[in-house]
């Protein structure tokens, strides 16, 4: 199979695009042509690299977790994007995107963020890079977060509320993309997910597949039992969707089963929850097509999740792509669930994986899952749950 | 022919009121197109609510809100203009919204729809030229404006390319920036119009920071027509009768082009 998207106009068939106020139309159409040149320019590439390998600890391990595997009965290889520098993936986009506004020539760095990973990645590398850097959560995130934001600040940003809407990352973004359109002469905007207008989610998904392309190579060279083999099963949580495609984009061509995992909230059957993929439709979003959570008349409804970085009313358009050619899988799970995993793999396996990450793991758990028995199963632990202990012991009804 | 072409065919300064349809409440949308027509109005945008409005500042974002929270729909304005037409008012209106409620109504409708409730252009801002063929091909199919975008950064060539699409009127965004937050620096704004003025084909508008009669003059010396919005519903939000309040403000607006 051949896979080629998204194509010249920045299509995946329906889905993507560039549906943006004309102001921004300059700015995303150079960094088009910027992001076509860097991708054979050897220096760019190398200084990535060695920040990746050198700043941020990669390659991330592929663990296998011995434990929760004899529970289950199939082979669980955890990729710990949890022990990246900033303690999730959203570092490997952050370093590829601070190198390209640096040879943009810009001097401001703008954001969003929902779960302060994406906020505190991109504070970090404007620390190190010397930018001014503005990052925009909502209200309730921030509440949520309180330790992101405090971590933002201590990295010299400034952390801006946004009390409109659902006060999170939707509202978070909206704000982000009038501040661009205000500034777009000297800020660059990192986006932080593979969503927004063409080139952002290629863009995205390109700095992404290093989690991919390493799981491969892992894989192959792990054990007796996975020599020269691809695992059966890939899961990945989606809110944006970033892990999930820089997990998914290298086996894209391979007989691998991809399975992304959104959040369901309370549940499915009502009104709380984030399954955009499941329940959403068609629609169009900070600049791109894909399916979206929204009424009747287009007005884009209020998701629900326990994880602030799966509470997004969208998706990354490939996704939507992939869920239609059916080379993906999507499915949720609720919050409970999310939560009974987070606890499930700390004790059984001493690591405390973000809720995000949580809601992959809980599939493993989901009765009539994809997985058989005897299956290798690779998960995305795309970051760690040291943020998000509050809000599991408020969840739990213990007071700390 | 199409209301607009007409209009703009007459070389007089114009004033286009941006008004929420369905803010600050239900009933005061139909009063308040008649009473900006009689109030001088050239041209009426009337803005379909969405809950993100991208290109908007806080204060058309507020008046979004509140329209949505009155129950508001895209069906619900297309019945109001229906019936502003049958009260016998002939000034051109034009529906300013974004692309996704017009997607859920089903756009190839929603155009038809317009034509026979006597809407006489479209203003979507974050439809540009890259994604909007098929729309603009099929508005122009049914004697529909589609009044496309152009802003301060948008290169010599590409207004060009963009007033052709446009086909009747264009909209020149004044600044940088959302709706109804910083206003353009005189000589920056005249500059730019002039650049528009060698490159398009097609009459223009310019809208966004406009707020004072004096702007509203200056932008006609430039320009074919000034939209005046967020500083509207400001009057109307500070008015004791937002209706009333509206009235007096679009007659100030165009005190100091009575002449033309």
């Amino acid at each position: 199979m051949t896979y080629e998207y998204p194509d010249i106009r920045g299509h995946f068939n329906k889905f993507g695009g560039k549906y943006v106020p004309e102001s921004l139309i300059p700015a995303i159409n150079e960094l088009e042509e910027l992001y076509g040149q860097i991708q054979n320019d050897i220096q760019f590439q190398d200084r990535l690299t060695n920040l990746l390998q050198n700043y941020s600890g990669r390659p991330t391990p592929l663990y296998f977790a011995r434990q929760i595997s004899k529970e289950c009965g199939f082979n669980i290889y955890l990729k710990r994007e949890d022990l990246n520098h900033t303690g999730a993936h959203k570092i490997n986009n952050a370093l590829g995107q601070i190198l390209l506004a640096e040879k943009m020539e810009k001097k401001r760095i703008i954001a969003e963020t929902g779960a302060g990973q994406h906020g505190v990645a991109t504070a970090t590398v404007a620390a190190q890079f010397g930018l001014e850097c503005v990052v925009y959560m909502g209200e309730e995130d921030i509440r949520r977060q309180k330790l992101n934001v405090f971590r933002m600040e201590l990295l010299g940003a400034e952390v801006r509320s946004v009390n409109s809407g659902s006060k999170t990352l939707k509202d978070a973004t909206n704000e982000a993309i009038r501040d661009w359109v205000e500034n777009v002469e000297n800020t660059y905007y990192l986006i932080g997910s593979v969503v927004g207008p063409h080139p952002y989610p290629m863009i995205v998904r390109d700095f992404q597949s290093v989690i991919g392309i390493e799981t491969r190579e892992q894989f192959f060279a792990m054990d007796k039992l996975t020599e020269n083999k691809l695992p059966d099963v890939i899961v990945a949580c989606v809110g944006g969707g970033s892990n999930a495609i820089g997990m998914f984009y290298p086996f894209l061509s391979d007989k691998v089963k991809l399975i992304g995992v959104e959040a369901a909230g309370l549940g499915t059957e009502t009104d709380k929850h984030a399954a955009t993929m499941t329940q959403g439709k068609y629609g169009i979003l900070h600049g791109s097509a894909s399916y979206l959570l929204q009424n009747d008349d287009g007005q884009i409804t209020l998701p629900h999740s326990i994880s602030a970085g799966l509470d997004y009313p969208g998706v990354g358009p490939e996704h939507s792509h992939l869920k239609d050619i059916g080379r993906v899988i999507y499915d949720s799970v609720t919050d409970d669930e999310a939560v009974n995993a987070f606890r499930w793999l700390s004790e059984m396996e001493g690591i405390l994986p973000a809720l995000e990450s949580a809601h992959a793991m809980a599939y493993l758990r989901k009765p009539g899952n994809e997985i058989s028995a005897g299956d290798n199963v690779v998960i995305c632990l795309s970051g760690r749950g040291d943020k998000d202990v509050h809000t599991v012991a408020d969840y739990l009804g213990i007071k700390l | 022919m199409n209301r607009i072409k007409t209009l703009f065919s007459q070389p007089k300064s114009k004033l286009i009121p941006f008004i929420t349809a369905g803010y600050p409440s239900l009933d005061i949308t139909i009063p308040l197109v008649l009473a900006a027509e009689a109030s001088g109005a050239d041209m009426i945008e009337l803005g379909m609510p969405f809950s993100d409005p991208l290109a908007d500042g806080p204060i058309i974002q507020k008046s979004s809100q509140i329209a949505l929270s009155n129950g508001v729909t895209v069906k619900w304005i297309l019945e109001q203009v229906t019936l502003i037409r049958s009260r016998g008012c002939e000034t051109p209106i034009v529906l300013m919204g974004y692309i996704n409620p017009i997607m859920q109504y089903g756009w190839q409708k929603f155009i038809k729809d317009c034509k026979q409730c006597g809407v006489d252009g479209l203003i979507i801002p974050d439809l540009p030229p890259e994604e909007c063929e098929d729309i603009t091909d099929e508005m122009k199919k049914y004697g529909l404006a589609p009044i496309m975008l152009v802003a301060p950064n948008t290169p010599d060539s590409r207004i060009k390319k963009i007033s052709k699409i446009s086909g009747v009127l264009l909209y020149c965004v004044s600044v940088l920036g959302v709706t109804g937050k910083k206003s353009a620096d005189n000589s920056d704004l005249v500059n730019y119009l002039m650049r528009v003025k060698k490159n398009s084909t097609v009459p223009y508008v310019v809208g966004f920071g406009i707020k004072s009669p004096q702007d509203v003059q200056l932008i006609n010396q430039h320009s074919d027509g000034a939209v005046v919005g967020s500083a509207l519903i400001k009057a109307m939000e500070t008015a004791v009768n937002p209706l009333e309040g509206a009235s007096s403000f679009i007659t100030t607006l165009k005190s100091l082009n009575k002449k033309n």
